[in-house]
């Protein structure tokens, strides 16, 4: 336990604001509900009705009954491929769950999507779910049921349709597989279904191999390419058969029944593995926030133009509310400190501002601190950005910001990145965003994640195209500027929401505001099973 | 003599319950056992114990245990040698003191024929009865025939049809020919509304015999006794008295020494009574008798046979209150009353004041095959009938014990029925009064009591968890089924679907809402939809046993996943290698068990055995001896 005080709320539950703030982020969730009922309705039920007529799974029972009885499941990015060519989800579901005892990290097809075929949304997802598996040292599961790649002609992409680019990048998930293995993690994986041409490496390079008895199917190519090629007439079975396999290729380690027999013989797998986690284990014994964690739906506006207070925040993931705050009377618009998450010991940072010279100073130090002691970080996002100006920028904006920036990047302990509300530009990075390394990021619904605020992006270009009209002598037309700016704002702040950030997959999830506290919870478990190593060194701080 | 070492011939509740007695009057008690017995509780209560080579019937160890500890004397209990006139001659022979009639007395007693004789020369009514098949009809029928040397049911027959005399004959005697080893038989007749009435006696050696009043034991099933009761509601004081002095006038005439018990059959119709048996033990219902006289029939046992004079007279004798006790089995009422084995996976005895366990099991004992499945008797005082019947209902409800099926439900029923409570209880109540067999709770609250299970259950999953155990239970962001329980309950499978709520308790998929209160190893207490049940639970491989307000309910929970043998099968019957074949000790159509060798190969200097993945024919042998097989070339064809 902290030695630390509680902190006190001042947070007023019956103030108009409060209220209209928890109506609208109880409607935001509403959203997200149906999301998710979306997502588990994958391809439709006509699709799910021809699986169960097979005996076939859906993809969520597999993930369940693969996982311990009452043990927690945190799905990673559940709404990807939101308002695109795909259903909700991407057609796979990848998420961190408990098997006999070990925490791993599952990805599975959904083969009521286009037959598990994979596209953009589940390669970089599988990608993820990789990513996941290598930075917290945790073993990979693989729920194998796929057509191969979706081969259709992509025509009428929405605008957030991810290109996967030229064949001569793609495979790269291949190559992850065998990596994962080379590091001790070991990769596991239950073939489902068919599994063809390089869907095959998928369980070719793995470590553990279950297949189900006429049901899996793994070649290179089937029976059609088989006879197209070389004229050689096959059957399914005999070509890639879970018995053949079992029997013959020896691609097949353990040959089951069924569906359910495989994913107990994949528990069998998950138990003998002998997990030991090389980090701190947390505390058996620690108190719940003084504070009520359901006040978390009332305290960021939809607007995201009020500044709220994230030490709210803090007294309600930290246990018994208990901070221990550093420098709390320097730099005050970003806060740091010390706090416990279920018996965890972190270091949080969380915006009460924009950054100022001083704020990224107060922060440098404080990372440094961390990783001093090998601990977490935890940063709560609600960032504008670096603060700008003549003042700023004469003390040393942006020296004092590298040196944010450079503790950052630099930082070895893992990085928790919770995004309450703005993310903007450079703010984004500094404050632990996806692309600085950071273990896990998870937003809030209320979240805004851009380089700029869409009113900022809308009126620099309207001040461009009236310094371009005065140098080219032009009239400006004023409405019909006014018009631009407008719809240029709101497709720019349309872009930057939640959900249209989590359907390319560039966090890890929306979550509700009162899961946080176990969301984080269950991170901080998962990073623990690497050592959590502070960094001893940094790059050359600019002072 | 005053005995200081007893040494105790059987086993059990009645081991105990002579233990009990003995050390309080300050006398060492040495237990005698066999390995299934190793862990039975009475082993541990007696000062010293011994295991026994053979078992207990086997007298010599037994005396040879007595001697070589220094006992001074042996109590039989009831069962096994405690009515063996030989034993009971042996024993006195080796210079240990009998706690028992002596053995002329035993044998005599014994035989039933003798025995009528000797009532009916005391002038104590007895049945018509013949030992002669052709004077069947002079009797009238229905007639009983039963065994000469048999008790406990064994060897009986009713026969209402004169055409099947003949067969049930043959088939009493055949069964008291392996139940005693003594294949007589005689016929008497069977009086239909009946009552079983039973006189205690107590004779010291210096011809004092007094009576302890009666006990009631009509309620039998498979002519075992289940519920008894002192005093009967038939049995006035003036019956008593008529009843009693018959007894005590036989019991003078033999010279009994020791406690003993005189049977009767007691006529619903015309209040008659007729002498059927005599006991020359202390009978399993001995504890009524105790309850409403006050007296404690071990301790007078142990002091007439230590030759002291009884203390008191026909005169001080006083039935007062009520006492009824109920025989625990292990048994299955819905099934014929037949046997069943298992493990006691809790027994924590209600504490409902005056109401006496007197058991032989603890929590973990083994019920087997190897002996009677009676796990105790529970015996409840009170000053009226009706509430000493209540209060061991209660007992009886609230308790937490079991682990397998036992007669507990159908005793309750019993107790509770009006049939019961109004005296009606003829030795045929077993069959006229339908009652319930099973646990008196509708559907819904057996489902409660499943969700209490579950949430026992995840909360036990929660607290072992290796990690992630402090997260709220089943918690997910997404979306996932339900977490789900099925649990056996009988025939049935009661499925119980839930999902954790934020900010604690359940949602069943029935949409009621769950609370837990509390939760430890032993107990749960949870409300559903604003119903509260507090329960104690006890789980063992996966078997739950929870409480309820009417006994206990016992859940199996259903294996998550099947077991599965398909990698056997796969490599059953082929060639696992290359090799000769050097035995095919099997033949076509010969039918095979799992496991059996089918063939034997040699291949790199080793044998190795195929054998049957399960059991079946064997349809096809496509090699034989000498033959070089390949691997994985069929080498038997079997089929189911």
């Amino acid at each position: 336990m902290l030695e630390a005080q509680s902190l006190k709320t001042r947070l007023n539950l019956n103030d108009d604001e409060f209220i209209s703030n928890k109506k609208s982020m109880l409607g935001k969730l509403d959203e997200i509900n149906d999301l998710l009922d979306e997502a588990e309705a994958g391809g439709g039920p006509r699709h799910h009705e021809r699986l169960a007529a097979r005996g076939k799974l859906p993809v969520r029972e597999r993930i369940f009954n693969f996982l311990d009885p009452d043990s927690p499941f945190l799905e990673i990015s559940p709404l990807a491929g939101y308002k695109s060519d795909y259903p909700v989800g991407g057609g796979c579901v990848a998420g961190i769950g408990v098997s006999a005892g070990v925490e791993c990290i599952i990805f599975a097809n959904d083969p009521t999507v286009l037959a598990g075929a994979m596209q953009a949304f589940s390669v970089k997802k599988w990608m993820r779910a990789m990513q996941i598996a290598r930075d917290c040292r945790i073993p990979f599961v693989q729920f194998v049921e796929s057509a191969g790649g979706d081969l259709r002609p992509r025509g009428n992409r929405s605008s957030v349709a991810l290109n996967v680019g030229h064949f001569a990048e793609s495979g790269r998930q291949f190559y992850e597989i065998t990596e994962l293995s080379k590091l001790g993690i070991p990769t596991v994986t239950i073939t489902f279904g068919s599994s063809t041409a390089g869907g095959a490496y998928q369980p070719g390079m793995s470590d553990y191999n279950i297949f189900v008895k006429e049901q899996s199917q793994v070649f290179l190519g089937g029976p059609p390419l088989v006879k197209m090629a070389t004229g050689e007439e096959s059957d399914a079975e005999s070509l890639g058969g879970a018995k053949m396999h079992a029997e013959k290729s020896g691609l097949a380690d353990y040959f089951a029944e069924d569906e359910m027999d495989a994913i107990r013989i994949g528990r069998e797998v998950m138990s003998h593995l002998d997990w030991s986690k090389e980090g701190n284990s947390p505390d058996s014994i620690y108190e719940e926030p003084i504070n009520d964690q359901e006040d978390l739906l009332g305290i960021v506006n939809p607007s995201l133009k009020r500044p709220f207070d994230v030490r709210e925040v803090i007294s309600r993931v930290a246990d018994g509310s208990r901070f221990e705050e550093f420098k709390p009377l320097f730099g005050p618009t970003i806060i740091c400190g010390f706090m416990k998450i279920h018996g965890h010991t972190v270091g949080v940072l969380g915006n009460n501002g924009s950054l100022f010279p001083d704020s990224s100073q107060k922060a440098a130090h404080f990372i440094q601190l961390c990783n001093q002691i090998s601990i977490p970080l935890v940063f709560l996002q609600n960032i504008t950005g670096f603060n700008i100006g003549k003042e700023f920028e004469q003390n040393g904006s942006i020296k004092k910001g590298a040196q944010m920036l450079n503790a950052v990047s630099n930082s070895e302990v893992p990085h928790l990145t919770i995004i309450l509300g703005n993310s903007y530009g450079a703010g984004t990075y500094a404050m632990s965003g996806r692309e600085f390394g950071n273990a896990f990021t998870f937003l809030w619904p209320t979240a805004k994640i851009a380089v700029m605020g869409g009113e900022q992006i809308a009126g620099v270009m309207s001040m461009v195209r009236r310094a371009k009209a005065m140098r080219d002598g032009l009239p400006f037309d004023e409405k019909e500027d006014a018009k631009i700016v407008e719809g240029q704002k709101i497709s720019h702040d349309k872009g930057s929401e939640a959900l249209i950030a989590t359907s390319a997959i560039s966090d890890d999830g929306i979550i509700d505001p009162r899961d946080t506290r176990t969301v984080l919870g269950i991170c901080l478990s998962v990073v623990n099973n690497k050592e959590v190593k502070g960094s001893d060194g940094f790059g050359v701080f600019r002072l | 003599m005053t005995i200081k070492k007893l040494l105790i011939a059987n086993r059990g509740e009645i081991a105990s319950r002579v233990i009990s007695s003995a050390q309080d009057m300050g006398i060492s008690c040495v237990a005698i056992y066999t390995q299934d017995d190793a862990n039975s509780p009475y082993v541990k209560e007696a000062d010293e114990a011994y295991k026994l080579e053979g078992s207990y019937l086997d007298a010599k160890e037994i005396i040879s245990i007595a001697k070589n500890s220094g006992s001074h004397a042996i109590h039989p209990g009831y069962g096994f040698l405690s009515e063996n006139a030989g034993f009971a001659n042996s024993v006195k022979k080796a210079g240990i003191i009998w706690i028992g009639p002596s053995g002329n007395v035993i044998k005599k007693m014994g035989d039933k024929i003798t025995s009528k004789k000797l009532a009916e020369k005391a002038g104590v009514p007895t049945l018509p009865m013949t030992s002669d098949a052709k004077d069947a009809k002079k009797i009238g029928y229905p007639i009983l025939v039963k065994a000469s040397a048999g008790g406990g049911g064994k060897g009986m027959r009713i026969v209402e049809d004169p055409k099947k005399l003949k067969e049930s004959i043959s088939a009493a005697e055949r069964e008291a020919e392996s139940g005693f080893g003594d294949k007589r038989v005689f016929l008497e007749r069977y009086v239909e509304k009946s009552r079983h009435i039973e006189i205690q006696i107590l004779g010291d050696s210096f011809g004092n015999v007094v009576h302890l009043g009666e006990r009631e034991c009509s309620i039998q099933r498979r002519h075992q006794k289940i519920v008894e009761e002192s005093p009967s509601t038939v049995i006035d004081q003036e019956l008593r008295d008529k009843i009693g002095s018959a007894a005590v006038q036989l019991a003078s005439a033999l010279k009994y020494e020791s406690a003993g018990t005189v049977e009767f059959l007691f006529d619903d119709k015309t209040k008659e009574f007729f002498f059927l048996e005599v006991n020359t033990r202390l009978q399993v219902e001995h504890p009524v008798t105790e309850e409403v006289t006050g007296l404690d029939l071990v301790k007078e046992q142990i002091k007439i046979a230590q030759g002291n004079e009884l203390e008191f007279v026909q005169d001080d004798v006083e039935l007062i209150g009520s006492s009824i006790e109920v025989r625990l089995y292990a048994e299955d009422p819905a099934n014929e009353f037949l046997p069943v084995t298992g493990d006691i996976i809790a027994f924590e005895p209600c504490d409902v004041p005056s109401v006496r366990w007197d058991v032989g099991i603890e929590k973990g004992t083994v019920v087997s095959s190897n002996f009677d499945p009676m796990l105790g008797k529970v015996i409840s005082y009170a000053e009226t009938r009706e509430e000493a019947a209540q209060k061991l209902a209660l007992a009886l409800e609230r308790s937490h014990f079991g682990g397998m099926r036992t007669n507990r439900d159908y005793l309750i029923s019993i107790l509770r029925s009006e049939d019961f409570l109004k005296g009606k209880t003829t030795s045929d109540f077993v069959e006229r009064v339908d009652l319930n067999t099973e646990i008196d709770l509708s559907d819904s609250e057996i489902f409660d009591h499943a969700v209490a299970v579950a949430m026992w259950n995840q909360a036990k999953n929660r607290e072992s968890a290796g990690v992630l155990s402090n997260i709220q239970s089943g918690w997910h962001n997404a979306r996932l089924p339900y977490q789900k329980v099925d649990l056996i309950f009988g025939d049935d499978v009661v499925e119980v679907k839930y999902k954790s709520k934020r900010g604690g308790g359940f949602y069943l998929s029935n949409d009621s809402s769950v609370m837990i209160y509390e939760f430890d190893d032993e107990s749960i207490d949870i409300e559903i939809d604003g119903k509260r049940i507090i329960s104690k639970i006890t789980c063992h491989e996966g078997k739950f046993l929870i409480q309820t307000i009417k006994g206990d309910l016992l859940f199996q929970m259903k294996e998550r996943f099947e077991s599965s043998s398909i990698n056997e099968i796969a490599g059953g019957l082929t060639a696992p290698m290359p090799g000769k074949v050097v035995d095919v000790p099997i033949k076509k159509n010969e039918s095979v068990k799992s496991g059996q060798t089918l063939v034997i190969l040699e291949a790199m200097k080793m044998e190795h055995k195929v054998t049957a993945p399960s059991d079946g024919n064997v349809k096809e042998v496509l090699i034989a001896v000498g033959d070089q097989v390949e691997s994985g070339s069929t080498l038997v064809i079997l089929e189911d």
